[in-house]
């Protein structure tokens, strides 16, 4: 079969990102790939757990952070890796309207996520938090702007992928970018969860 | 079924810069990495011929530091890491029986990223000066340097590093994934196994020499705080960042040539490798030790007596699959019927070599002795062993063992043995005195030092075994040249070789495999001969073979990174926007070109296999 052709619900392969040699080699090579950026975003959160309480005479992070914005932010990007679950189960049933639906809702989501970043990030720098004025701000806007790029990155991935698949259908070529692009969703959403955490959480109490 | 796509087929230069084939990737690497080679050696003499005499003032200063901080920036980014993967490239696949790497077009992106990455940062010596911080880069004196060549450092690098880490995903998934039938995980040659650990290693190392060299680039271009005392930064951060990558990269380094080490022996010695799954969970356990004890760099920091043990202890345990190596190579020599080729001599020489290196890494996981030998020559010493000594003696075995597979010709084995033994005499003369100037108290990293304190002779012989080490490597350089001779043509399999890649004609066919193999035990090509079939046992009856496009993306992509370098290294945002812009117009075009590939067909694979050519 050729890996650009339209699958039916009669020839459809239980796992259809698995499908073939190239997809096989996707999952596994993208996997790894996460391993890295595991590694990656390790440095990034020692760095800031090393300098987050040098703000000298900036605002802390407990004067800074408003948990309710953060909160709306995680609560968006937490239901954005869910409809992409969803996007995926779709993806497993052939369904590939529902696939881009779930999709778009994600791709909105993150969006919204994205633009309560940059409220908040503006909302810091005119509280006199930069990226320039203490060791604590270089490592937080690195942290959370690396993260942000990310977010950035997945928006301009899936637009791109669903644009250039809309009318083509779920094939065996397709399949393991569309699940691709569901876990490297997930992944940058557990780096929040960590980000949440570490970052805020820690900030206000600890 | 697929449709029978006709083969466009480029030549010259531009098959070269679109190829996604591993084997021309693979030329590409040693090229490419043979050059910097160079470029690092010819810098190593130029600081010994400063250090000849004392009170030389030939390089002195600013232009000394340049020289110090490039020497180990090429020969560790730009030399030694692209010749071992231009090996991986070449070797790996044939030795797995696979058509190809897993992503051959990323491949090729690793590639042209590491080679922009290097003439970026050589780029540097024509524009305002190297960079003189050292290879290691320490903040602060990396981060108040005010001359571009730190920057030149710091962009080259990440480029180069991007390029690095691709490849190492690449032949993780490879091995995985890709390995012929019957070639279990316990049937891979050692080197597959070496490069894969190395790989796995490159994975979880390289994404941190990433961030730091970001954080070293947003405190240089954008004025960041990170390691900035008066701001709160912190410099040590610097030090554990690049040391979590540094140390494992030492065994990214090592861990091949241990491998390279690994066939040569087992080759020349005709015996099987001995001791192969003790050779195999060392190389594993040294490679998980290899994370765990970059603290030895950092032992006069002071992070105190707990810290410091820990990662002591830690260090010593890796002697201990270290020693299970070395036994393990001189037992498949005993009783052997020991051929001295070239490739063998080279084996044979790392093996003492080497055994010294690592006796004085020994020496200096000892923390309070390490604070007497900290930062001098002894340290020079040390580190030149195990990797002049170890690595480079590694490749050189491993150049003259595949030179036929990858080339086609067989070096001059006469030549050899001079480039051998100049370069071997050489490398003892150059650095087994410095550790008697090291613990004579000669610092490291200092462009001169005064008469009458008993420094000169050994620093003389010094120098002298460098340029023997030189003329060692132009005999290598005309055997290279003298080898495109018809006379050196090959034949398959010139060594009675044991694995995969001598069991396919000369040249190796571009789809590398007419029929997958079916490999039946370790060393799948020496089972065969010693069970009368001479020839590998197909796994699959002839059919059309899926081939992979070439593609200038790659190309383009890492031109457009280049561009960017400039940009931020001049701080002009435009130029960096536009090389960026480039970037993601050619990931843009990557995913919406589809690019299924082309089809071999089995009328020609046939007529290849009745022509002897596959």
């Amino acid at each position: 079969m050729n890996a650009g052709e339209r699958l039916t619900d009669a020839n459809f392969p239980a796992h259809p990102e698995k499908a073939t040699l190239e997809g096989k080699n996707k999952f596994l090579g993208f996997w790894l790939f996460l391993g890295g950026e595991t590694v990656l975003f390790a440095t990034l959160f020692g760095t800031y757990l090393g300098l987050r309480n040098m703000h000298l005479d900036g605002p802390s992070g407990a004067e800074l952070f408003s948990l309710p914005l953060v909160f709306l932010a995680t609560m968006l990007l937490l239901t954005s890796s869910l409809t992409s679950v969803y996007a995926v189960l779709s993806l497993k049933q052939n369904k590939v309207r529902s696939l881009q639906g779930w999709f778009l809702v994600t791709l909105l989501l993150g969006l919204g996520f994205l633009g309560l970043e940059i409220y908040e990030f503006i909302h810091y720098v005119h509280e006199g938090h930069t990226f320039t004025s203490s060791a604590f701000g270089s490592a937080f806007y690195t942290l959370v702007g690396f993260h942000g790029a990310h977010v950035l990155f997945g928006i301009l991935w899936i637009t791109t992928l669903l644009a250039r698949n809309w009318n083509r259908g779920i094939t065996l070529s397709n399949a393991p970018k569309y699940y691709l692009f569901a876990l490297y969703w997930h992944f940058v959403d557990v780096v929040w969860v960590f980000i949440f955490t570490v970052v805020y959480l820690m900030g206000k109490v600890g | 079924m697929a449709t029978h796509e006709s083969h466009k087929k480029r030549s010259g230069l531009m098959d070269w810069l679109t190829t996604v084939d591993h084997k021309k990737i693979g030329i590409l690497y040693l090229l490419a990495g043979g050059f910097f080679f160079l470029i690092g050696g010819l810098e190593a003499v130029l600081m010994r011929i400063q250090l000849m005499e004392p009170d030389s003032k030939i390089f002195t200063g600013e232009l000394y530091n340049q020289l110090l901080t490039m020497h180990g920036t090429t020969m560790i980014f730009l030399a030694a890491m692209p010749i071992i993967f231009g090996f991986m490239n070449a070797i790996v696949p044939l030795q797995l029986g696979a058509r190809d790497v897993a992503f051959p077009y990323v491949n090729a992106v690793g590639f042209w990223l590491f080679f922009f990455g290097g003439v970026l940062l050589n780029l540097s010596w024509f524009l305002g000066g190297a960079p003189e911080a050292g290879w290691t880069a320490y903040a602060p004196l990396s981060t108040v340097a005010e001359d571009t060549g730190v920057d030149f450092y710091v962009l080259g690098l990440q480029i180069a590093g991007a390029g690095t880490l691709a490849g190492g995903i690449n032949f993780l998934v490879t091995i995985i994934n890709m390995r012929a039938p019957g070639m279990t995980f316990m049937r891979m040659p050692l080197f597959t196994w070496a490069s894969f650990v190395t790989s796995g290693l490159i994975l979880f190392a390289f994404p941190a020499l990433t961030v730091g060299f970001f954080l070293l680039m947003f405190e240089r271009v954008f004025d960041a705080n990170f390691f900035n005392p008066d701001m709160g930064g912190n410099i040590l951060i610097w030090e554990h960042i690049f040391w979590i990558f540094g140390h494992p990269e030492v065994y990214i380094l090592i861990l091949p040539a241990f491998g390279i080490i690994s066939e040569v022996i087992s080759t020349f010695s005709n015996k099987r490798l001995f001791g192969y799954s003790a050779m195999v969970f060392a190389t594993v356990l040294i490679g998980f030790l290899g994370f765990m004890v970059w603290v030895h760099h950092m032992f006069t920091v002071g992070l105190g007596p707990v810290a410091n043990s820990i990662f002591a202890v830690a260090t010593m345990a890796i002697a201990i699959p270290t020693g299970v190596k070395i036994f393990n190579w001189i037992f498949t020599m005993w009783g052997g019927q020991i051929r001295f080729s070239t490739a063998m001599l080279f084996a044979v020489g790392f093996v003492p070599t080497f055994v010294m290196g690592g006796v004085t890494g020994v020496m200096l996981s000892v923390p309070a002795a390490d604070y007497q030998y900290h930062d001098s020559y002894f340290v020079v010493a040390h580190f030149h062993y195990v990797i002049v000594g170890g690595l480079i003696l590694g490749l050189f075995s491993g150049l003259y063992y595949w030179y036929p597979r990858m080339f086609n010709r067989v070096l001059n084995e006469t030549l050899g043995k001079w480039n051998f033994w100049l370069f071997f005499i050489g490398f003892h003369l150059t650095f087994f005195p410095q550790h008697w100037l090291g613990l004579m108290g000669m610092p490291r990293r200092v462009y001169t030092y005064m008469s009458g304190q008993e420094l000169d002779g050994a620093n003389f012989v010094s120098t002298i075994g460098a340029i023997l080490m030189g003329a060692g490597t132009v005999v290598l350089l005309i055997n290279i040249i003298i080898s495109a001779s018809s006379k050196y043509a090959t034949t398959k399999d010139p060594w009675d070789g044991r694995t995969l890649e001598w069991s396919m004609p000369v040249p190796t066919p571009e789809y590398n495999f007419a029929q997958t193999p079916l490999v039946r035990g370790l060393d799948a090509l020496y089972v065969e001969k010693t069970a009368g079939n001479g020839a590998m046992t197909p796994a699959e009856p002839v059919g059309e073979i899926h081939m992979p496009n070439g593609s200038i993306l790659p190309f383009i992509l890492s031109l457009g990174m280049f561009i960017s370098g400039f940009g931020f290294i001049y701080s002009n945002w435009y130029v960096a926007g536009a090389g960026l812009g480039l970037v993601l117009i050619t990931m843009f075009l990557r995913s919406i070109i589809d690019d299924h590939g082309y089809h071999i067909h089995k009328e020609e694979v046939e007529a290849d296999i009745k022509g002897g050519r596959a």
